[in-house]
């Protein structure tokens, strides 16, 4: 089994907290891992992303090899795009089609969304929304984690395990809360990719 | 019997292995990619435990100077840095070669190629070069981590410095790590020999001819380290060097089948130069992969370059510029590019921004009305932080980044020209590493400059550690001689405006040194600790 996983978003958006998520998943399910992330400047409110490969092999770089990503997750329709070159020829787009707007230029959002549609794999929605009725208008990034699981060989049960590890501190309501909202995003993913 | 496996970043394993192999004191200076080392190490309940020195140094010379002065002391120590930190504290590393070292100590150095997060991409090899001391350079986190050990033991077992190499890649991702057994610290005991320590031009010259007397030693330990290695292959039509993660980046192009041609693994320097000796008699190509300059390209080239037919960096093979990936070595290899569909012409930069919220922000607006729309572009020196994304639009304010402390002495040297206005911009903790003796040029000279020191509390964009200035700056800058009068602190909120724009036009007319300090917490920290008070 392997999934290399780029996820992307914009400094603030949360995706390390998804990184964090399948990555405690893989771990606790015996997998190999390694996970690059992106600190410093970019983290104010720049694009940025993570490099996530998980494997039942020893895994060598700590970078997705361009044109080998099985996966691109992202939290903002644009970024999403910008990381197209990594996208393996089988590889599938998980992404919010919510735009991030903190730029005075943000491109016309039908040509993006547009885009991302034109691409043979991929689940674009409006995650915002599904995380709202979902009860939790915060899950967004959890909705997205859910999607995505589909996709990753790894039991849905330790994905949830990571989430009443990694939340539990913040009390059980939050944990209950984004619990619900990755199962609203796993089952709108099925729905689609069937 | 104690060894455990968790993950970690790169950065995470080397501040473990610090705590496990009985450092007493870890000193450093915040900077990307290189600072969640020792914030690791504030954050490790058995370093409190321990009693493990572990706050941050004024700047990295500060750092590497405690941390030798541990080392006189006996005990182990551990200092820091990002690589342009290291030119800051260039003179007591090399220095350090000379006197050597008593406890173990290792200097831990973070090179950003790409500049993810820096101003240049010097690879700090060229350093550790001239300071005539080992280095060691980790393929992955689990090395990061068993280096330190293997660190400590050269450092000790020679007396001298280490320099430990890491880049961003290794620093910030995440792999898992077997950690070892912990070591105790060590007793305070001086060196044998009194002097050791005091480069007197005699003394200096005997310490020299030590270092260079032991370097032959440095080479053999390079050829038995068990981070070098000669990995046999049946194709020997090219051989390949490669050093630190540049590795990972060749085998995940081979993965299970493993590479059909000869490697030399570097992860010890000096270069193993029998290793190398056998890869180039053996093969009719070297290709060289390095995560850096073309540090072991150019001397295996050397000036004449004929001897050897080499492939890296200086020859086009590899781009000359920038951090190395898994499918610039498959290029390098002849095996294709797999590279996936090209970028949409849809899709724009996302370059970072200044928060919302920023005090920043208020200082730009009010500096822009009264400088820029007054005078016109080009004189505003600023310096290292946030606040150099004032460059970018929609301030563009600020004409000048250089390096830690620059924005005062330009600012003076522009007015020792003639040059008027001449205005610096510098952030709170920018001041105490570099700043405030450049100040102190300006007063004794009494220069005609006006200095924004932009005090947010914290080293922000790092990810907000304590700052040293943090309720210091009017004293500092009145200790330093500015005039009372001339030292004016302002909220830099939207309702002070009109009076933060009259505050800089009073002070451009006042014909000497100028302090302006706007002061007000950085929106991230103030946002986290409001988040804190209320779980």
């Amino acid at each position: 089994m392997k999934s290399d996983i780029i996820l992307a978003g914009v400094g603030g958006q949360g995706i390390l907290t998804i990184a964090t998520i399948i990555g405690y998943a893989a771990v606790e399910s015996d997998l190999y891992l390694k996970q690059a992330e992106v600190h410093g400047m970019s983290q104010r409110g720049g694009d940025v992303q993570s490099h996530l490969r998980i494997s039942d092999k020893p895994i060598f770089s700590d970078l997705v090899p361009a044109g080998g990503a099985d996966l691109i997750v992202s939290l903002e329709p644009m970024e999403a795009l910008r990381y197209l070159p990594f996208l393996s020829p089988q590889g599938w787009i998980i992404a919010n089609t919510v735009p991030f707007i903190n730029m005075a230029k943000y491109p016309d959002i039908e040509k993006v969304v547009a885009e991302i549609k034109k691409q043979p794999k991929q689940i674009a929605f409006d995650a915002d929304a599904l995380a709202k009725e979902s009860g939790n208008a915060q899950g967004t990034n959890m909705v997205i984690a859910g999607a995505a699981s589909i996709f990753i060989d790894i039991p849905y049960e330790k994905m949830e395990t990571a989430i009443k590890v990694i939340f539990g501190r913040k009390g059980e309501e939050i944990v209950r809360k984004n619990l619900v909202a990755l199962k609203a995003g796993r089952d709108y993913a099925q729905k689609i990719a069937g | 019997m104690s060894e455990k496996k968790v993950l970690l970043l790169g950065d995470e394993a080397i501040a473990q292995a610090a705590i496990d192999a009985g450092i007493s004191g870890m000193y450093a200076y915040p900077g990307t990619p290189s600072t969640e080392i020792l914030e690791y190490v504030q954050h490790s309940k058995e370093a409190a435990e321990k009693k493990i020195h572990r706050d941050w140094s004024a700047n990295e010379k500060t750092a590497v100077e405690a941390a030798l002065g541990m080392s006189y002391a006996g005990k182990r120590s551990m200092t820091c840095m990002k690589h342009v930190g290291l030119n800051v504290a260039a003179d007591p590393f090399i220095n350090s070669g000379i006197t050597g070292v008593n406890g173990g100590f290792i200097l831990t150095v973070a090179d950003d190629p790409s500049m993810h997060s820096s101003q240049n991409e010097q690879d700090s090899r060229f350093l550790g070069k001239f300071a005539l001391v080992p280095m060691l350079e980790p393929a992955n986190q689990q090395e990061a981590y068993d280096m330190v050990f293997h660190g400590f033991w050269l450092s000790e077992k020679y007396k001298t410095t280490v320099m430990l190499r890491i880049t961003t890649r290794l620093a910030h991702s995440r792999s898992g790590v077997m950690t070892k057994e912990k070591l105790p610290q060590k007793e305070l005991k001086l060196s044998d020999d009194k002097r050791q320590f005091v480069l007197l031009p005699g003394l200096a010259r005997k310490r020299y001819a030590r270092l260079l007397q032991i370097q032959p030693q440095f080479k053999e330990e390079a050829e038995k380290s068990p981070f070098n290695r000669y990995i046999d292959g049946p194709d020997k039509s090219l051989g390949i060097i490669t050093c630190g993660i540049a590795y990972n980046y060749l085998m995940e192009n081979f993965k299970e089948s493993g590479c059909p041609f000869p490697v030399v693994k570097i992860g010890q320097y000096p270069f193993p130069k029998l290793m190398i000796e056998k890869l180039v008699k053996e093969c009719g190509e070297i290709l060289l992969l390095e995560e850096g300059m073309p540090f072991v390209e150019e001397f295996l080239r050397g000036i004449l370059d004929r001897d050897v037919k080499v492939k890296g960096r200086m020859s086009g093979h590899i781009p000359a510029a920038g951090e190395l990936n898994p499918n610039l070595v498959r290029i390098a290899l002849g095996l294709g590019d797999f590279t996936g569909k090209p970028v949409p012409e849809v899709v724009v930069p996302r370059p970072p921004i200044l928060c919302q919220g920023c005090p920043h922000i208020d200082t730009y607006q009010a500096l822009n009305e009264a400088v820029k729309n007054v005078y016109g572009d080009g004189h505003v020196f600023s310096d290292i932080g946030c606040y150099t994304l004032g460059a970018l639009p929609p301030f563009e304010s600020i004409n000048s980044c250089v390096d830690m402390g620059a924005s005062i002495t330009m600012a003076k040297g522009a007015a020792d020209a003639g040059f008027f206005p001449s205005i610096a911009v510098i952030g709170d903790s920018t001041f105490t590493h570099s700043g405030m003796t450049g100040l102190l040029d300006a007063v004794i000279e009494n220069t005609n400059i006006v200095v924004l020191i932009m005090d947010n509390s914290t080293t922000a964009m790092t990810g907000g550690q304590n700052s040293h200035a943090y309720g210091r700056l009017v004293d500092i800058c009145t200790g330093l001689g500015v005039a009372k009068e001339h030292v004016r602190v302002i909220d830099p909120i939207k309702k002070n405006h009109e009076e933060f724009v009259k505050l800089i036009k009073e002070e451009l007319a006042y014909n000497g040194v100028s302090v302006i300090i706007p002061t007000r917490e950085c929106i991230q920290t103030l946002l986290r600790k409001t988040k804190a008070k209320k779980v």
